[in-house]
């Protein structure tokens, strides 16, 4: 039986890990991760949690010592946001490469510089090619619920790889929630115990991981990470599928709200997702024909679902919350265009960042510039809410 | 899980792709024959790489992986937390790396590991530069010396791992040297049975990197001790022991000279290493008095 919590998203990714029994936990403090870290050492500290909590001294070494932990073979755990995951950079491509199904909440904030404390995604997308699978979630029970599945997903043994499970730095991680918590039997029999797969350090049964690997292998290891990411998105389904027979709640890799008929359609990622349903239920009563898409399971990324979903679909905007700096647009609007093949009208937004909330009225005006948007026009992203003149903010640029 | 092509006497294969000469692979071989199977061991990229091995070849018959270059304490402070999670206890947890690995880029980690207590062994073998990469200097090559990146040979004086450890209150460190193999042995062997983080600091000689005929690697190392350039001593229960005191130092001149890497130093340059270094051995054996 499930009992009804008031959590923030932090706590719940915490209430995630802790009932999926993980054994270590390294973490190193970073707004807004921090009550992360604190929480976890208070519930080992207390007995509630049987685990070692390791106060390492960088990010870079949460996530090695996270690694040698696992390596060892036993769940282990970390958290993290924005220059903490930079910082981790190195070590998320070797948690990947030596296919260990490590799961980190991410809690996204903007990457300095210049320096922010607030919401945007550019930390883990600059990680999107990482070898990570990566979530987005929408409010605190999918961080709750996707917690639990992303230990699903990563440990079978046609996936194995970590997994990022990401949500909006304060908009979620310090949004109090009511979340359903089902009883530790319950997460127990759904998430299981850790077993090692694939290589793992046994003294009584010796291998030598990560070795140099030439021309001649190489590409076939990574061929097989690639393998990795295409069974994740079956898996996708199937974890989906027991957790919604389970505890009620079922998540698509992708999600459409009212898409069948519609004219126009928002696609975003995260928290953002909420207010864009919201809105298209406004504009719905209004008569107007508008729908919305979320992304859940960026990567591996459910090409076919959102073609599918999108299918007859005339007119497609697409919120990116980091910049895409020097691309043709945003991460998730290069990811849609190709789904979509030339099949509809796509145009990418660019907003959110370093914490500007994107409010309802925001989400409007996305809807209003995409119906007037032209096929001739100019279709490099547009960048929603910018103050007027926005070359003049803080110019600093002199003998220009 | 291994499929044994060659057998070897213990538990580093023979036939290791290192230089003639390579004072690594003396001490790999040496610390591994102390410490036995029921060990894990972790190593980051440079030339203890070599025993990592290729592709699906290895060249020791134990359990690790390959760390990245920075966080071999990191590493190991974690297979040390995931062992005893799962109870064991009794496999020891090796961490081996070189001074680049250790006293530049992984000197974070490794001072993490310390001040938290962990259980880690940890071994640095010096070859006093980045000698994998190509011999560029590390800020444990020692002054005067001649490297790819300090080519009119370095500056400034090296750290000084050992006390840099005993700061952060280590339990057990020592420096050892590949000459006196029975000492280094003895070190190993109490390291292992620390119930805390614990440090031995290994000179190893490169012949490819300073310079001099591969016969000679042993005979280098023991003048190194012989003229204080390199100091046997250990720290255990709160104090210095000095371990080997030569009864008269022999002249610098003697180590330095007979390698390349100090061709470029003038005899005022030498006379004032000798004066630092005697100075520095005075102060600890002064300090093992105490
Ligand atoms: C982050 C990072 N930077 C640089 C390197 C390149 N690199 C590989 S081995 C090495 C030298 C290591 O020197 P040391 O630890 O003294 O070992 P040695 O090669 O002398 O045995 C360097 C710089 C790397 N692997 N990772
Ligand atoms: S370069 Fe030096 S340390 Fe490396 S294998 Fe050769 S002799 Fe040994
Ligand atoms: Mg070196």
């Amino acid at each position: 039986m499930a009992e009804y919590m008031m959590l923030d998203g932090n706590a719940a990714a915490v209430q995630g890990m802790a009932m999926s029994r993980v054994k270590v936990v390294a973490a190193y403090p970073i707004t807004p991760q921090s009550s992360i870290a604190e929480r976890l050492s208070d519930l080992v500290a207390s007995g509630e949690l049987q685990a070692t909590y390791m106060r390492v001294e960088s990010e870079h070494s949460a996530l090695s010592a996270t690694l040698g932990a696992q390596l060892a073979g036993v769940r282990a755990g970390t958290a993290t946001s924005s220059v903490g995951l930079a910082l981790m950079h190195e070590i998320c491509n070797a948690a990947s490469g030596m296919r260990v199904p490590i799961v980190m909440p991410v809690v996204n904030r903007a990457l300095a510089s210049p320096w922010s404390l607030w919401c945007d995604h550019q930390d883990s997308m600059a990680e999107r090619d990482s070898g990570w699978l990566q979530l987005y979630c929408q409010n605190v029970q999918e961080i709750y619920d996707l917690t639990l599945m992303a230990y699903r997903l990563a440990e079978h043994e046609r996936v194995l790889l970590p997994a990022m499970v990401c949500f909006d730095g304060f908009f979620l991680s310090h949004s109090m929630q009511k979340v359903a918590v089902p009883a530790q039997a319950e997460v127990d029999s759904f998430v299981g115990p850790y077993t090692p797969k694939n290589v793992w350090l046994d003294p009584t049964d010796p291998v030598f991981i990560n070795d140099l690997i030439t021309m001649e292998e190489f590409t076939e290891m990574k061929y097989q990470m690639k393998e990795g990411f295409a069974s994740a998105a079956d898996v996708f389904n199937e974890v989906s599928a027991e957790f919604a027979e389970r505890f009620g709640r079922r998540y698509c890799a992708a999600e459409g709200y009212m898409t069948e008929d519609a004219e126009a359609v928002i696609v975003s990622l995260g928290s953002m997702s909420g207010t864009v349903r919201h809105v298209v239920r406004e504009m719905r009563s209004r008569g107007e024909k508008v729908g919305a898409l979320k992304v859940t399971c960026f990567r591996p990324f459910p090409q076919k679902e959102v073609a599918r979903l999108l299918a007859g679909v005339g007119r497609v905007a697409v919120f990116d919350r980091s910049a895409g700096l020097g691309a043709a647009g945003g991460p998730l609007f290069l990811e849609v265009k190709d789904a979509l093949d030339g099949k509809a009208f796509v145009k990418n937004y660019i907003g959110g960042l370093g914490g500007r909330d994107v409010g309802a009225s925001t989400v409007e005006r996305v809807f209003a510039d995409l119906r007037a948007a032209r096929e001739e026009d100019d279709r490099a992203p547009v960048w929603c809410d910018v103050k007027e003149h926005p070359m003049q903010i803080r110019q600093v640029l002199r003998f220009v | 899980m291994y499929n044994e092509k060659t057998l070897a006497k213990g538990l580093v294969s023979h036939g290791v792709n290192t230089c003639a000469g390579c004072g690594l692979e003396i001490v790999f071989r040496n610390v591994l024959a102390v410490l036995g199977e029921d060990t894990v061991v972790v190593a980051p990229p440079g030339c203890v790489a070599l025993f990592s091995g290729l592709d699906d070849v290895t060249n020791m018959k134990i359990a690790g992986y390959q760390c990245n270059l920075e966080n071999t304490a990191a590493s190991a402070a974690g297979i040390r937390a995931g062992l005893d999670a799962l109870g064991n206890t009794h496999t020891t947890v090796l961490a081996f790396a070189g001074d680049g690995a250790t006293v530049d880029i992984g000197i974070q980690s490794l001072s993490g590991m310390i001040e938290r207590g962990d259980r880690v062994l940890y071994v640095c073998y010096d070859n006093e530069a980045y000698m994998n990469t190509g011999i560029q200097g590390s800020s444990s090559t020692p002054q005067g010396a001649s490297t790819t990146t300090t080519p009119a040979g370095k500056s400034t004086a090296r750290k000084d791992l050992i006390q840099i450890a005993i700061a952060h209150g280590i339990p057990y460190a020592a420096s050892a040297s590949v000459a006196y193999l029975p000492d280094l042995q003895k070190k190993v062997k109490k390291a292992s049975r620390v119930q805390g983080p614990s440090l031995i600091h290994v000179h190893t000689p490169c012949p490819t990197g300073w310079l001099f005929p591969p016969a000679k690697s042993i005979e280098l190392c023991r003048n190194a001790v012989l003229t204080a350039a390199w100091v046997l001593y250990e720290w255990e229960n709160e104090k210095i022991a000095i371990n080997y005191t030569p009864e008269r130092l022999l002249p610098l001149e003697d180590y330095l000279l007979a390698q390349g890497r100090f061709k470029g130093l003038t005899q005022e340059e030498i006379a004032e290493m000798q004066q630092m270094i005697v100075g520095k051995y005075r102060r600890l054996l002064a300090a093992a008095e105490m």
